[in-house]
């Protein structure tokens, strides 16, 4: 096994990445900890040969279920919408995203793996405990929604 | 939407500040630094029971193989943790600045068989400023025979200066080899007030 701290260096921007996609901004960094915590720990049952990068973005992403579980639990109705508009307008790609995790919960998954994880299908089916079909179904159905949702309505 | 998806954009700074966030939360089971010294980068790795490795850099083939040397012999959870390093690098700097003539770290003594650890338990008894031979640390380890066992212990000593092997030196006075080049255990002698 390499030492964790190369392992560390290769993916954290990539595992960021996918966390900024699959929680947002304010939510990335807990999930960060998690899960590199929770890799660390598990780090030398890790067979040298098998797909280091899968296999961390699967932590990751069951990471970030946890974190929309909590925030579900824990969600209090907001009574009066800011009286102040937000300054920083969110990046173009951050308002996609948003729309991706309002996608039910099979399509959410595959579509964030595939290309905020950068991952292949046969990748995410892993990740998912899928066939690779189904993974590719997945990432397609959620995309052609996706489309749907933004195209410009006549 | 453009045509297709890309993973959003991110702040190189804020994933080096996340990632600093876990190297503090994390408990490696060894925590690394490169420090630098007057005979050239050392690279220090601890485990929570104490020092288990001082490496030159260049001549273990570098940061990298020294690692990979620890994380197949101790333990692949090895982080770069230079706060977790600190007393080490005080300890080294003060011998260098001729202010300290032992050492108080604790050392972890992992990559020993029993005889090994003995013979570098002896040598590291040496007093600042004096050399001894094989064979006396031989005797101290328990084996007074086993000279060229303790050379081979003392070729293989994972933490030298602190473990001080280059205050062994052969019965006729030659300094004989260093696990760091001649030139460096002439400058350590010659650190410590030794004619060589």
């Amino acid at each position: 096994m390499i030492p964790f701290q190369r392992f560390l260096d290769e993916h954290r921007e990539p595992v960021y990445r996918f966390l900024v996609a699959s929680v947002g901004r304010d939510g990335a960094d807990d999930c960060f900890q998690e899960t590199f915590l929770a890799a660390m720990s598990a780090y030398p049952r890790l067979r040298a040969h098998s797909n280091h990068r899968a296999w961390v973005m699967t932590i990751a992403h069951r990471k970030a279920m946890d974190h929309h579980r909590a925030r579900a639990r824990h969600a209090i109705p907001v009574a009066d919408p800011p009286e102040v508009a937000h300054h920083d307008p969110p990046l173009p790609d951050d308002e996609t995203w948003e729309r991706v995790r309002a996608l039910p919960p099979k399509q959410r998954a595959a579509v964030l793996l595939r290309y905020a994880g950068d991952l292949s299908h046969a990748e995410v089916a892993i990740a998912l405990d899928c066939s690779p079909e189904a993974a590719r179904r997945s990432a397609h159905e959620g995309l052609k929604k996706l489309r749907h949702e933004m195209s410009p309505t006549p | 939407m453009t045509n297709r998806l890309h993973p959003p954009q991110v702040d190189p700074g804020a994933v080096a500040a996340a990632a600093a966030r876990f190297v503090a939360r994390a408990e490696p089971d060894i925590a690394y630094a490169v420090v630098d010294s007057p005979v050239g980068a050392l690279v220090a790795a601890a485990t929570p029971q104490g020092l288990v490795r001082l490496a030159y850099e260049d001549f273990n083939g570098g940061l990298d193989a020294i690692l990979d040397n620890l994380a197949g012999r101790l333990s692949p959870r090895i982080l770069e943790s230079p706060a977790r390093l600190d007393d080490v690098r005080r300890e080294l700097d003060e011998y260098f600045d001729n202010k300290r003539t032992a050492f108080d770290l604790p050392i972890d003594w992992a990559l020993y068989s029993d005889f090994g650890r003995r013979v570098l338990e002896a040598t590291a008894a040496i007093p600042f400023g004096q050399t001894a031979t094989y064979g006396d640390v031989a005797r101290q380890a328990g084996n007074a025979k086993a000279s060229r066992a303790a050379g081979r212990a003392l070729g293989a000593n994972a933490i030298p200066i602190i473990v001080p092997c280059h205050r062994v030196i052969g019965t006729s006075g030659k300094l004989t080899g260093y696990t760091g080049g001649m030139h460096r255990k002439e400058a350590l002698l010659r650190l410590e007030g030794i004619a060589v």
